[in-house]
């Protein structure tokens, strides 16, 4: 048994379509977390609120960048808002995303304005950017302040449904393919939307750790456990969801069960069942359990903590692409499966994949030259207690 | 002046209608400018528009994939794609099912027949032109459309390439052109057939395995074929009415 229809042989979807529901999970779930101070007031996670937010911009404005990579017509792009067929699910991706930028660069510019009206009293070329950034209004008074806050909150507060759209919206596509018994299940999008907010936090954890080394600041002790906790519940819920999709696939016994059961067991074995499951999955899950239940010391806590995210950030890749690729591997004659390999140099290769990965870092960095992301840790200057 | 008696409000009223007109004909195109080719013949014998089909007699076919040499020769099908294919279906003695395809370049079944076959046959494959195609429907731009006459094309005008038709359709019949960059599938020789030929597929078969024609023609051949034998259609548990009708199709056929 291995036939795949012809056509079959060539994946069409490939590593960039990967990254490209991992960037926008990103987005969703680091946009929840600068959420969870603005909104619903958790002051705890006030050292990387601003932190998070960026985050969320800056991997927004990457987002569309690996489709970009993939389209065969890229020129075309926007025609998908200008001539939308709004039979299908993917026509709408044009106004949420814009929408969603538009609000979280709003927030930000609410969110930051005093930061960056004081930066106008610099001297050099950055005061001018800022200049243009506030439009040329310098009026920074408390009630300003309090009016800047107050619309942030509201903008944050709209964002999260919208930033939950954006990211369901992404596991829509894939669920509603009726075609591929792979994807096809109404589970998909709250899994996605789930596994979007662990790969946030994970992200934002894993990054705080590198810049607290790097700059010698004092972790935040607090803030680190109480994005630990939430991270653990978060992932806990994902895992479930991907367990019980799982669990429904193996009880339905549909006529596809069984080339879906041979498809975990040999094409998708090591990266589904091993990497993502075992290893990236139950080791977090007892880690960031440890560190949630017991009272370990800051150091052994942090590097657990640190540890965990690293794991559930490759847990969420591997998810996505055991989803995009393992999808794409079973062939809808239900009889076979092809294969496939990223190559290193090509288009979408995994060279192309690596520089989208790393430039929001990059852009990230050349934020907090402009408006600083860790204003708090900046003041401290104590020694670090991070990885 | 007669521009005189033109009151301020009526110019912004007309500006604002043509404004909204253009905006409604640029959201919605296809009202201005149609949707790619349209048929040369728009009735037929019984002064209906005409509703093409496809029929499979897999009872009949060879396996010589002459179709997929005529398909070839007629389109523009890059090597390594197939708008058309043949399967071959070999069931053993133990219960297992051989299936392959003459997916090469020679287009013939290659390695010899094993010893221990109760059954074997052929069942050609093709776009399934679906009434309610759903590779269409997924189009984010409505590049992909159904011509009135029931034959799904692609419109290469608009096409971003993104791949999301490939990956909706059951039956695996599209593939993104590695030249153009875009989706690409049998339409049916949609050339052909609007002009009153018959698609190539069709035309080279020698031994009449697979036809063509007009649902809304009560005299054509195909309707008359279909008003005789007992058919099917391929995956009808997908919703998606395909048009291309099967005959003396096997248990084993997905």
């Amino acid at each position: 048994m291995n036939f795949v229809f012809p056509n079959e042989l060539h994946v069409t979807w490939t590593v960039m379509i990967v990254l490209y529901p991992y960037i926008t999970g990103l987005v969703a779930g680091a946009f929840i977390v600068s959420s969870l101070y603005h909104v619903f007031g958790c002051e705890e996670l006030k050292p990387i609120s601003r932190f998070s937010l960026a985050s969320a911009f800056v991997f927004l404005l990457f987002a569309t960048m690996p489709l970009l990579m993939h389209l065969g017509h890229a020129e075309r792009a926007f025609n998908i808002m200008l001539t939308p067929h709004f039979t299908s699910a993917m026509a709408g991706f044009g106004y949420i995303y814009s929408t969603y930028t538009i609000l979280v660069a709003l927030e930000i510019w609410f969110v930051m304005r005093s930061d960056l009206i004081r930066r106008t009293r610099d001297s050099g070329f950055l005061p001018w950017i800022c200049k243009v950034i506030v439009l040329f209004n310098y009026r920074d008074t408390p009630e300003t302040r309090n009016a800047d806050h107050r619309i942030a909150k509201v903008l944050a507060g709209v964002g999260i449904p919208l930033a939950c759209l954006l990211h369901g919206y992404v596991g829509f596509l894939f669920g509603s393919i009726k075609a591929n018994p792979w994807w096809a299940t109404p589970l998909m999008f709250v899994i996605f939307i789930f596994s979007a907010i662990v790969s946030g936090i994970s992200v934002l954890i894993f990054h705080y750790f590198i810049v607290s080394k790097i700059n010698r600041w004092k972790v935040d002790g607090p803030c680190v456990r109480s994005l630990a906790q939430y991270l653990w519940a978060f992932m806990i819920v994902a895992v479930a969801l991907e367990g019980m999709e799982l669990l429904s696939i193996i009880y339905e016994q549909t006529e596809a069960t069984d080339v879906l059961s041979l498809l975990i067991r040999t094409k998708l074995f090591w990266s589904y069942v091993v990497l993502q499951f075992f290893i990236c999955s139950l080791v977090p899950f007892f880690m960031l359990g440890i560190t949630s239940l017991f009272k370990l010391s800051d150091r052994i806590a942090f590097k657990m903590i640190w540890v965990s995210s690293c794991l559930l950030l490759a847990q969420v890749l591997l998810m996505r692409w055991n989803v995009v690729i393992g999808g794409q591997l079973l062939s809808k004659s239900l009889r076979g499966f092809t294969s496939y390999m990223p190559g290193i140099w090509e288009k979408e290769g995994l060279i192309t994949a690596g520089v989208i990965l790393t430039l929001p870092f990059v852009i990230l960095y050349v934020f907090h030259c402009i408006v600083s992301l860790f204003p708090d840790a900046e003041k401290e200057s104590l020694p670090t207690h991070g990885v | 002046m007669p521009c005189n008696d033109i009151s301020r409000r009526t110019v912004i009223k007309q500006i604002a209608v043509g404004a909204t007109g253009t905006l409604l004909l640029s959201l919605f195109p296809r009202l201005s400018f149609g949707n790619g080719e349209s048929s040369g013949k728009t009735k037929n014998a019984a002064g209906k528009r005409p509703l093409y089909a496809y029929a499979v007699d897999t009872s009949r076919c060879i396996g010589c994939c002459a179709c997929m040499r005529g398909c070839r020769a007629e389109n523009d099908v890059p090597k390594d794609r197939y708008r058309t294919w043949v399967e071959r279906y070999r069931v053993l003695s133990n219960g297992e099912v051989q299936v392959d395809v003459a997916a090469n370049d020679q287009f013939v079944f290659q390695d010899p027949p094993p010893a221990d076959i109760t059954k074997a046959f052929f069942v050609p494959k093709l776009c399934n032109h679906c009434e309610k195609s759903v590779c269409s429907q997924v189009c984010p731009i409505g590049a992909s459309y159904e011509t009135p006459e029931g034959v799904v094309l692609v419109d290469t005008k608009r096409c971003v390439g993104c791949g999301y038709c490939v990956q909706a359709c059951p039956y695996g019949c599209r593939f993104i052109h590695p030249e153009t960059h875009m989706a690409s599938k049998c339409t049916l020789c949609y050339h052909r057939i609007t002009r009153g030929l018959l698609p190539a597929c069709v035309q080279s078969c020698p031994k009449g395995a697979r036809m063509f024609g007009d649902l809304h023609d009560p005299l054509s051949h195909l309707s008359i074929f279909m008003k005789q034998r007992r058919y099917r259609v391929l995956k009808p548990e997908m919703g998606t009415k395909p048009k291309c009708y099967y005959v003396d199709l096997d248990i084993e056929v997905i």
